[in-house]
């Protein structure tokens, strides 16, 4: 069952200079995935997940959420639908005045609920996300993964079909990131609710998605199951995304042919570029290289500089193919 | 001057500079809560009609603004004699602290609206957005977002106002409203005490500081972003 549906979305910012940040967009989220959407500044992918809650109204298309067509409701049936539609920012967006218990009230008051028994039924919540200690602490008092546990405790309150997360943990630093996309893995599951993630970052979608869509000047140019996409990325946006900008630039002297080689774990743990270069007797440069091991078996990606000689070049493709590595030439004009 | 010193002074000016306080003060206090009543809708409707605000309305925020401009383009003194038969119709009377508050509250509410409007637009939007996210309604996003998450700068914006008013209420003195600013005037001014003129300007000092350090006192107390 579908749990978002997107139909022809088109959103344009009037203006003198007017820009479209949606450009067509149609797009399916099943009930009880992690959806990602994964795409660099300006892509618009903020636009995307702030169409789903109508925070940002459809230039035309349709969007539906939970069988409900946002784009058709009056005002208050609006409101009421976004009650089960959470929300999390990247700045957290906590009410400064409100201690954090308070601020997961919040929602429950909006509903008209009192305060002294919104409270009692927030303490859970905070329990969840472990922030039971401190509920009577002010943002300013909490640390940014803290802060964050609290919006999503705020959240879960109101028991939300859905969860759009806007680069929710882009303003984190790398081990409370994990411990967030780790919480929100577990709600998913235990809660079953829906997770859509907006992210510029792979290593998000990576740990936690089931599926993804590459957005990249107003279209989604890919979108499928996450090991399909990083593996055999189609676009050159998607390759983008998945070696970053950076690790080639303009001034980077490339001279041999550049080519990408995906660890999807099917391969074993052979020892691969040592092996390309006892093939051939040449050496490789490594441009680039993000690969982990899962259980004995690596996954991840290498861009790889070759040898001008062509001979040389084919020795190598070669091992690779005795080897079963999965293998693409690249152009260096993906990254200038 | 050093005759302020001296006990015949105070047997002489005591009871009327006693007068003179307490008529300021109530000059003050009353016209701030009224010219509140006024302004802090005044205010808040400025600041949600504007093209970002969640109640985006051009032309109702053009016209308050505009009317706005006009109340705190005219000086007060000019506006105290300009509509007094207004004053007169509302209070009965033009002169006295009862005359003096109408042109007063008139005179404040435009320039509160302002120092509200200031205080809304501190409020991260942010936090109005995931408001609106949850579904709260606009009067629901004034209640319970922007006027408690500004009510700090609120505060500090209160005292400013007090303080304005305070200050016109002096002005009101010249034309016989009563308060330390009619003392200043008739005594300090028209009758050539020296001695009554330092102290009525002594005591508004007072009245300034004592207000003003009040409320940065319980606007910091009150502000959970600085614990």
């Amino acid at each position: 069952m579908s749990m978002i549906e997107i139909e022809h979305l088109t959103k344009t910012f009037p203006g003198a200079n007017a820009v479209t940040a949606l450009d067509d967009v149609s797009l399916n989220i099943e009930s009880g995935e992690i959806f990602g959407i994964i795409g660099l500044s300006g892509a618009g992918k903020s636009t995307l997940v702030r169409c789903m809650n109508l925070l940002e109204r459809p230039t035309s298309g349709v969007v539906r959420v939970n069988g409900a067509e946002l784009t058709g409701l009056a005002d208050r049936n609006l409101r009421k639908a976004r009650q089960s539609i959470g929300m999390i920012f990247q700045g957290f967006n906590l009410l400064m005045q409100r201690t954090a218990l308070d601020n997961v009230c919040f929602p429950l008051e909006l509903g008209g609920m009192s305060r002294s028994e919104a409270r009692k039924k927030a303490r859970p919540f905070l329990e969840l996300v472990g922030l039971e200690d401190r509920e009577n602490a002010y943002p300013t008092q909490l640390s940014g993964g803290q802060k964050q546990r609290v919006a999503i405790a705020r959240t879960l309150v109101t028991d939300p079909k859905v969860i759009l997360c806007d680069e929710a943990t882009s303003a984190l630093d790398p081990t409370t990131t994990q411990s967030i996309l780790a919480l929100l893995k577990e709600l998913n599951e235990k809660l079953g609710v829906t997770v859509v993630v907006i992210t510029h970052e792979m290593k998000v979608v990576e740990q936690i998605c089931d599926r993804v869509a590459i957005i990249a000047d107003s279209h989604i140019v890919e979108q499928g199951a996450v090991a399909d996409v990083f593996h055999h990325p189609q676009t050159a946006a998607a390759r983008q995304l998945i070696t970053p900008k950076g690790a080639i630039s303009e001034k980077s002297a490339i001279h041999g042919p550049l080519y990408r080689i995906t660890f999807d774990g099917s391969t074993s743990d052979q020892p691969i570029v040592s092996g390309m270069v006892l093939a051939s007797g040449a050496p490789v440069n490594i441009w680039y290289a993000d690969t982990k091991d899962i259980d004995g078996k690596a996954h991840g990606q290498m861009l790889l500089e070759l040898p001008k000689d062509q001979v040389l070049t084919q020795k190598m493709l070669a091992f690779l193919k005795s080897q079963q590595v999965t293998y693409e030439r690249e152009e260096a004009e993906y990254y200038d | 001057m050093t005759e302020v010193f001296t006990s015949g002074f105070w047997a002489q000016y005591g009871s009327l500079l006693i007068q003179g306080t307490q008529d300021t003060l109530v000059m003050t206090v009353i016209s701030t809560v009224f010219a509140y009543v006024l302004g802090l809708p005044l205010g808040v409707l400025l600041s949600i009609t504007q093209p970002h605000g969640i109640c985006p309305h051009k032309w109702l925020n053009r016209i308050l603004g505009w009317i706005i401009n006009v109340g705190r383009s005219l000086p007060f003194i000019i506006l105290m004699v300009a509509i007094m038969d207004f004053t007169k119709l509302i209070v009965g009377t033009k002169i006295g602290i009862r005359g003096a508050i109408v042109p007063l509250v008139i005179s404040a509410a435009p320039f509160i609206a302002r120092m509200v409007e200031t205080s809304m637009a501190e409020v991260d939007a942010g936090v109005v957005e995931a408001a609106q996210a949850m579904g709260a309604s606009p009067l629901q996003i004034i209640w319970k977002v922007y006027l408690p998450e500004a009510k700090p700068s609120l505060l500090l914006g209160g005292s400013i106002s007090i303080i304005t008013i305070l200050a016109y209420t002096a002005i009101a003195g010249a034309v016989g409203a009563g308060g330390l600013g009619d003392l200043a005037i008739r005594y300090g001014y028209q009758r050539r005490t020296p001695s009554m003129m330092l102290v009525t300007v002594i005591l508004i000092i007072i009245l300034v500081q004592v207000i003003q350090s009040v409320f940065s006192w319980l606007s910091a107390k009150i502000d959970k972003r600085l614990k």
